[in-house]
């Protein structure tokens, strides 16, 4: 029996890496890889050959030796006989300080300009357009020493608020001080409170604030349990029960009692030698820094949010209208959660902007990562190799970790297709 | 290896490409001029004046340098480095010589690889205060807010003398001296502190010198010179000779007026060798024999330079102190060139 043997199978020849269409886009990638990879090597070896003709070498040992500098704004225990390590975390701290409440702030403050400048109400749309556009089309660095100067040159001086005839006086029936050296607020204190608990002996976490946090979130937990229930009640009965003052006392009377129990109280800021101590200081430095940053960021927010609600299509408002849904509803039920798809990613790059931009910090002279480890820890030290590297890696770990955060939000709100 | 390799590659390449191969005097000379780090602005030791030429005790050392090499005071350009970015610029030849009221210390000479020169200033670190707030010693600063420039030797004293002397401050860091004076003037600082000498040039500078008050406390030495990058020993010396000359030019009494005179007649062979008329000096560090004379013609002596700048006819107000000649009962010591 004959079998029919079929085309002959042509054998593989070179000149096919370039003719024969089914290898040449690989041909090419591999070209271009190999391209690639000796620029890096070049670079490599040019950079090694170089710190060698320097005589220098890449040793991370500095960051053990004592930092010998002090920083004013420290969220951990620091002295200047602290390590340059320790230095670093403080800045590291301080970054995440101001990005955090930079990232809230310009959240709020886009939102709602986003939204108003959509008003009907001609005034208000205008004046948030002039919002956005002051903001955003002037650099950022520009804001933050405006914001700075505005604090030093026209808030009073620590010594205006002394004797007789002061020229200042504190704000909010004495318990706020406003001077060109920063904003002095009470502080929370507890007269018998359970002390620290200290973390692997590196920092210090206060027991009262974690009971508080705890306290609060078993209070939350158990009143969603109880919405739960009052929404399965009005499921199978079409009554849906009264449990708001549950809920609310659930949420409210655990940590007032508890407050009540470690003796909270506040402490009030007090004019002492050249400066207020007491209180809670909130340096100008970071509050121009914070300022500056949300205000710019939130004027990208501000477009992200409007670009996102007029991208869901007026049908959707008229069809909830025609389904009988007030407007309110509509916003949250409807619009929304339809917007947020538009507007979620392009919001984590804006989060992420915020946090890089807030190593402009040193203009003003707050003290965050570059200020210390890319700052005075490098010139000390003079590894600049070293610090650049290391202050790289802390900025891709936090932007990293924003954006595997708002990453999984996004994965939450997005279209499900069926 | 592979580690080392990986942290290589996100290595900036212009760290790399900064690194001169060949003799930094061949280098200048084939660009023309001597690149020269300066402050970016401290009155009387490097700042522009009104027509934007830099001018300043600093400034000068870098003008009998390029007339030295050149013969031509001019052939000199600046670049405004603040105390951050000074280091980094000459390690990476970016300038060949930095002359911008740096402190010599052991880590500076050692492990960041710089050859210092010498000491053309004689400082210490001090403390100016508003004399409305009626403070009359440094031991009374305490809690007080401190306006200190980041980068510099001045950071680190000021940590340890309030740690010895168990007080607390807040510190200010700011880059520059334009800056501290802005927070300083607008008491969003109590106290400024840096060398003396840049004290004495802010508030000679500042609208009502009369309400500033320098603390008598020196908490430190502050030995203050130019440097350049190790690895080029002709060019470290070419630069500490040309120091050294305008030192030996007071000395000899040697002025920008009578150099020319003294060259045509002059009785002391030690000057007749300083001034290239006698023997073969310059050759032996790759510059013509009247290198030295060029660089007196074009800025003066010592004792002139610090007089024109800083001295107590000027605003800044100086006094010679330790930076007289020793002859003087000053620090001011040359060695004899021979």
């Amino acid at each position: 029996m004959l079998t029919n043997p079929g085309p002959q199978k042509p054998g593989f020849r070179l000149s096919m890496l370039i003719n024969d269409s089914r290898y040449r886009s690989m041909t090419i990638q591999v070209v271009a890889l190999m391209g690639f990879m000796l620029l890096i090597a070049w670079l490599i070896n040019n950079t090694i050959q170089n710190l060698n003709a320097l005589g220098k070498d890449v040793d991370f040992s500095f960051l053990g030796q004592p930092a010998s500098y002090d920083i004013n704004q420290r969220l951990i225990e620091y002295t200047s006989r602290s390590t340059h390590l320790r230095a670093s975390v403080v800045g590291l701290l301080n970054t995440l300080l101001v990005a955090t409440m930079g990232c809230v702030l310009a959240t709020v403050i886009g939102v709602l300009v986003g939204v108003l400048r959509l008003s009907k109400n001609w005034l208000v749309a205008r004046l948030m357009t002039v919002f956005v556009e002051m903001f955003r089309n002037v650099p950022v660095l520009l804001w933050i020493v405006f914001f700075m100067v505005i604090l030093i040159e026209t808030l009073p001086r620590p010594r205006d608020f002394r004797g007789e005839d002061a020229t200042a006086t504190m704000s909010l029936w004495d318990s706020v001080a406003l001077t060109n050296r920063g904003i002095y607020v009470p502080e929370p204190l507890f007269s018998n409170g359970f002390g620290d608990l200290s973390i692997f002996g590196l920092f210090d976490v206060s027991l009262d604030l974690f009971a508080l946090l705890a306290v609060l979130g078993i209070g939350i937990f158990i009143a969603r349990k109880v919405r739960q229930r009052a929404l399965a009640i009005q499921a199978a009965t079409g009554t849906l029960p009264t449990t708001w003052y549950i809920r609310l006392s659930l949420i409210v009377v655990p940590p007032v009692a508890l407050l009540t129990y470690l003796g909270f109280h506040l402490g009030y800021p007090e004019l002492k030698g050249f400066n207020f101590s007491g209180g809670i200081h909130m340096r100008n430095s970071l509050i121009a820094l914070w300022l500056a940053l949300s205000f710019y960021t939130a004027a990208f927010i501000a477009e992200i949010v409007r670009a996102g609600i007029t991208s869901v299509s007026k049908g959707q408002t008229e069809a909830a209208y025609s389904l009988g849904l007030r407007p309110g509803l509509t916003m949250s039920l409807v619009i929304l959660p339809q917007a947020l798809r538009v507007i979620i990613p392009p919001l984590i790059s804006q989060f992420l902007n915020l946090t890089k931009n807030s190593s402009l910090a040193i203009a003003v002279g707050y003290m965050d990562v570059t200020g210390t480890l890319g700052g005075i820890t490098l010139n000390q030290t003079g590894r600049e190799l070293e610090t650049i590297l290391l202050l790289m890696l802390c900025y891709l770990f936090i932007s990293l970790s924003v954006s595997a955060v708002l990453n999984w939000y996004n994965n939450r709100v997005k279209l499900v297709e069926r | 290896m592979n580690y080392r390799r990986l942290m290589a590659v996100a290595a900036v390449a212009g760290l790399v490409s900064g690194v001169a191969g060949a003799a930094t005097l061949d280098d200048v000379k084939a660009k023309g001029f001597v690149q020269c780090g300066v402050n970016t602005g401290l009155v009387g030791f490097a700042a522009p004046d009104a027509d934007g030429n830099w001018t300043g005790f600093d400034v000068d050392y870098c003008r009998a340098l390029a007339a030295a090499v050149f013969g031509d005071a001019e052939a000199v350009k600046f670049t405004p480095l603040t105390g951050k970015t000074r280091f980094t610029a000459l390690a990476a030849g970016e300038i060949d010589v930095l002359s911008r009221n740096t402190t010599w210390t052991y880590s500076r000479d050692v492990d960041l690889k710089f050859t210092f020169l010498g000491i053309n200033y004689y400082d210490g670190q001090g403390f100016m205060t508003h004399r409305s707030l009626g403070v009359d010693s440094a031991l009374d600063l305490d809690g007080a807010t401190i306006c200190i420039q980041t980068g510099t030797t001045t950071e680190l004293n000021l940590a340890d003398f309030f740690r010895a002397n168990n007080m607390s401050y807040e510190p200010v860091p700011i880059e520059t001296n334009a800056e501290a004076r802005e927070l300083f003037f607008a008491e969003a600082c109590d106290v400024y502190t840096t060398d003396r000498s840049g004290l004495a040039a802010t508030r000679a500078t500042s609208e009502d010198p009369d309400s500033l008050v320098v603390l008598p406390e020196v908490v430190s030495k502050e030995p203050l010179g130019p440097l350049v990058a190790h690895g080029d020993d002709q060019w470290a010396d070419i630069a500490r000779w040309v120091l050294n000359a305008l030192i030996i030019a007071e000395e000899k009494g040697l002025t920008a007026a009578n150099v020319d005179s003294m060259m045509a007649n002059t009785n002391d062979p030690e000057v007749a060798r300083l001034l290239g008329t006698e023997g073969e000096y310059g050759a032996m560090v790759g510059l013509s024999s009247d290198w030295a004379a060029n660089a007196i013609r074009a800025t003066g002596n010592y004792g002139e330079i610090f007089d024109r700048h800083i001295g107590p006819d000027t605003a800044i107000g100086l006094s010679r102190g330790l930076n007289a000649l020793y002859t003087d009962g000053g620090l001011l010591y040359s060695p004899p060139f021979r």
